[in-house]
């Protein structure tokens, strides 16, 4: 019952919950596709669940940190994204093609 | 300044062995190498002799500490007393005389200058040898010139034989310096010191309680002696560890002159005499060595009966004449064995080096057999070994070796007479050996030098020319470019071989009727303490005069043996002759009809391959089977050791699959589990 009632108003566990959803959507993504954009992609969509869920705590706790920690983060997943993606192209150029499975020759 | 002198007789040579080895480095300066050996073993042995002229009594050394820890001191110390001195003048002026030889005879070998540097260094070794002033120091030496006649003897490195004879020495002398090494430790053990002086001025005042009943010898006591005779019969080639000394021949003919006739070889003999006092302790030590002695003369003279090998007749006999200086020690009479000692480096010397004069006219020939008549191409070689025959065969009155043996004899028999009927039989084993020294000296002599001349030359042609340009006012112009034998020249080669047969004659009747062995021995720490040589306590009177011995067949033990000996000598170079010389045909007819016998000493009594059985054969199963350990046992389990790894490799191998999805996977779940457990250990 107190579940239900929890749905009618946000509270921190919708947040959490949020975030977990978009990190385990991202992790099923980038176990399961061979794309290398789509899986670059998936990783993009684990940051964010680990983002919400930070932003939910700070303000959870009323303390910044976590929210400071966030502009950070998206700075970063900025330069790494036009990073990543310059390696995609360079990948794809070696071998035409972006399935990820090209690329393993380190099999043991 | 005095101590200066004493320093610079051993480490003269040594620095010239340095200096040799670095101007080697000059192809042009090599033939230097000579000179400076030469010249090095020649100021040693001036300044040895002035030296002893300057020596009051026994005198110690210092050069510097050597061995330090503890309370425990060594010093790199020198003891010098009338013994030493005739022993380094043996070894420096023998040994110069034979480094003047080997100048002419190394000439145009391509290790002329490697030569030199290793006689050298021999004769560095040799001179710490005789003169340590502890046990240690003369191990050193004693190790030393063990080193430098293996290197001597591989000096020809390029043959497989003399590789393996160089081993075989080594290995051998190995068995007895084991046996030396112990006896050091015990002599520590019991004397707390391994100096000389020290250690035998104990040991001879224990002896002088012993003969008054005062003392009881320890076991250590006991022991001592039979340790440092083993070592002794190892480099002194004595049974059962003689094997080494006749293969030790394939060295260089000046090399067998020097170490394996008159220098290195006798280093047992020194250590006995040397350390008397400690080997009269053991009532049995002495007996056993003189029992030896006597065996070992006659056993290797048998064999020099029927050895076809021109160096091997004299290594054999240089064998048996070691016999005979080990039953001079083994009788207590050590002035006989020094005296023998001496003498017999200048005729053994001189033998050897007139038979690589032989033998390098002849291009390396050694078999006699293939000899004859050579004394017309050879006049000079053919009777400076005629001298040298003489001493060793004791021909009466005029040779060295004569009356050095027979002080030797003449001892054992008034020993045997006096104390020991033991002794009698040793000396009768030394009568023997002394007539058939006799017989098969001359065997030697007259095959090579009397009847017809024949010859055959061997298959060396090393330095031939050069040595012809030398030689030539010595032999005719016919044969100068044929390929016979000649005259080597006086210098440097007959020269120094006419000055060691001066001294093969001379100093045998000098040193006997001058006692001059007796004042060397008498007082130096070789007098024996129950039997003095020189009785310093009470008249101080040369034994052989005063002491008046059991008489014999009504004569003297002395004169009894001087008219045996000289009828044996005498009588061995007649029966000789007839043999070698007038009868050849019958000779032959005669080993035809002893076969089996003659098969017998030429295979040497089959000694070698008795040793092979009972030795090197097991050695080497036993290398089989430890060979066979190591390659199962021993590496099967290092590979299994290594296997384990390898096989959790490719165990896990498959998990390296090359894909991100399955590395992502992975990490995922490896964070899940601990997630997983984090999150039971909180909610427990």
């Amino acid at each position: 019952m107190s579940s239900l009632l929890a749905l009618s108003s946000p509270m921190l566990s919708h947040y959490l919950l949020t975030g977990a959803v978009l990190f385990v959507l991202g992790l099923i993504g980038f176990v399961s596709r061979r794309n290398l954009i789509v899986m670059f992609l998936c990783t993009e969509m684990m940051f964010q669940g680990v983002v919400v869920t930070l932003v939910a705590f700070s303000a959870f706790h009323g303390n910044f940190t976590g929210q400071t920690f966030v502009i950070f983060v998206l700075t970063i997943a900025a330069a790494e994204a036009a990073l990543a993606l310059g390696l995609v192209v360079l990948l794809f150029r070696r071998k035409q093609t972006l399935d990820a499975s090209a690329w393993s020759s380190m099999r043991g | 300044m005095g101590n200066l002198a004493v320093i610079l007789i051993p480490w003269l040579p040594a620095l010239a062995a340095l200096l040799i080895a670095v101007i080697a480095l000059k192809d042009k300066l090599q033939k230097l190498a000579a000179p400076i050996c030469a010249g090095a073993v020649g100021a040693s042995f001036v300044i040895a002799m002035i030296v002893w002229m300057n020596l009051g009594g026994p005198e110690t050394v210092d050069f510097y500490n050597w061995i330090a820890f503890g309370d425990f001191r060594l010093g790199m110390s020198y003891f010098l007393d009338p013994l030493t001195m005739v022993m380094l003048g043996v070894v420096c002026g023998v040994g110069c005389l034979i480094a003047i030889y080997a100048t002419g005879y190394m000439k145009g070998d391509p290790g002329y200058w490697r030569f030199f540097t290793y006689v050298a260094l021999f004769i560095f070794s040799m001179t710490t040898l005789v003169m340590a002033d502890n046990l240690v120091l003369l191990f050193l030496g004693w190790e030393g010139v063990g080193a430098c006649s293996y290197l001597l003897i591989g000096y020809y490195y390029d043959k497989p034989f003399a590789v393996s004879a160089a081993k075989k020495a080594f290995i051998v002398n190995r068995v007895g310096d084991f046996g030396f090494l112990l006896g050091i430790f015990l002599c520590y053990q019991r004397y707390d010191t391994v100096q000389l002086s020290v250690m035998l001025e104990a040991a001879r005042h224990n002896v002088e309680m012993l003969a008054a009943g005062a003392y009881n010898p320890t076991a250590a006591d006991l022991w001592i002696p039979f340790l440092l005779m083993v070592g002794a019969f190892g480099k002194s080639a004595q049974i059962p560890l003689y094997v080494w000394l006749p293969d030790a021949m394939a060295g260089p003919t000046p090399v067998s002159a020097l170490v394996h006739a008159a220098t290195m070889v006798t280093a047992g003999v020194y250590l006995i005499a040397r350390c008397i006092p400690l080997f009269e302790l053991s009532p049995a030590a002495l007996p056993t060595v003189a029992v030896v002695g006597g065996c070992t003369a006659l056993f290797a003279a048998t064999i020099a009966l029927c050895c076809n090998d021109l160096k091997g007749v004299f290594a054999y006999s240089t064998v048996s004449q070691l016999g005979y200086m080990f039953v001079g020690v083994g009788a207590l009479s050590t002035d006989g064995a020094v005296f023998h000692l001496f003498t017999h480096a200048f005729f053994k010397a001189l033998l050897f080096l007139t038979a690589g004069s032989v033998m390098h006219a002849l291009a390396g020939q050694l078999d006699i057999r293939t000899m004859s008549g050579l004394r017309h191409k050879m006049p000079v070689t053919c009777w400076l070994m005629f001298v040298g025959c003489l001493s060793l065969a004791g021909f009466p009155f005029i040779t060295a070796g004569f009356w050095s043996k027979d002080l030797i004899l003449g001892d054992a028999l008034a020993y045997g007479l006096d104390h020991n009927q033991l002794y009698l039989f040793v000396t009768l084993l030394g009568v023997i050996t002394a007539f058939l020294t006799a017989f098969y000296t001359f065997r030697l002599w007259f095959t090579v030098f009397m009847g017809e001349e024949k010859f055959e030359m061997g298959d060396e042609h090393h330095h031939e020319e050069e040595t012809h340009a030398e030689g030539d006012e010595e032999h005719d112009h016919d044969d100068h470019h044929a390929h016979e034998p000649h005259e080597m020249p006086w210098l440097p080669m007959n020269a120094p071989l006419v000055v060691l047969a001066i001294g093969a004659i001379i100093f045998g009747v000098l040193g006997y009727k001058l006692h001059w062995f007796e004042n060397i021995i008498g007082y130096s720490t070789a007098n024996p303490v129950t039997v003095p040589v020189l009785d310093l306590a009470h008249h101080g009177d040369a034994h052989g005069d005063k002491v008046h011995h059991t008489y014999i067949m009504g004569m003297d033990p002395h004169n009894f043996m001087i008219i045996l000996s000289s009828i044996l000598a005498v009588a061995g170079i007649a029966l000789a002759a007839f043999f070698f010389w007038i009868n050849r045909p019958l000779t032959a007819s005669l080993a035809k009809t002893f076969t089996p016998i003659v098969k017998l000493l030429e295979n040497k009594y089959y000694i070698d391959e008795l040793y092979d059985w009972m030795f090197v054969q097991p050695l080497k199963r036993a290398g089989g089977l430890f060979y066979v350990v190591d390659a199962m046992i021993i590496n099967g389990l290092v590979a299994f050791v290594a296997w384990i790894p390898a096989m959790i490799g490719r165990g896990v191998r498959p998990a390296q699959s090359g894909r991100l999805q399955g590395y992502g996977l992975g990490m995922v779940m490896g964070v899940a589990i601990f997630a997983l457990l984090i999150f039971m250990a909180v909610n427990r």
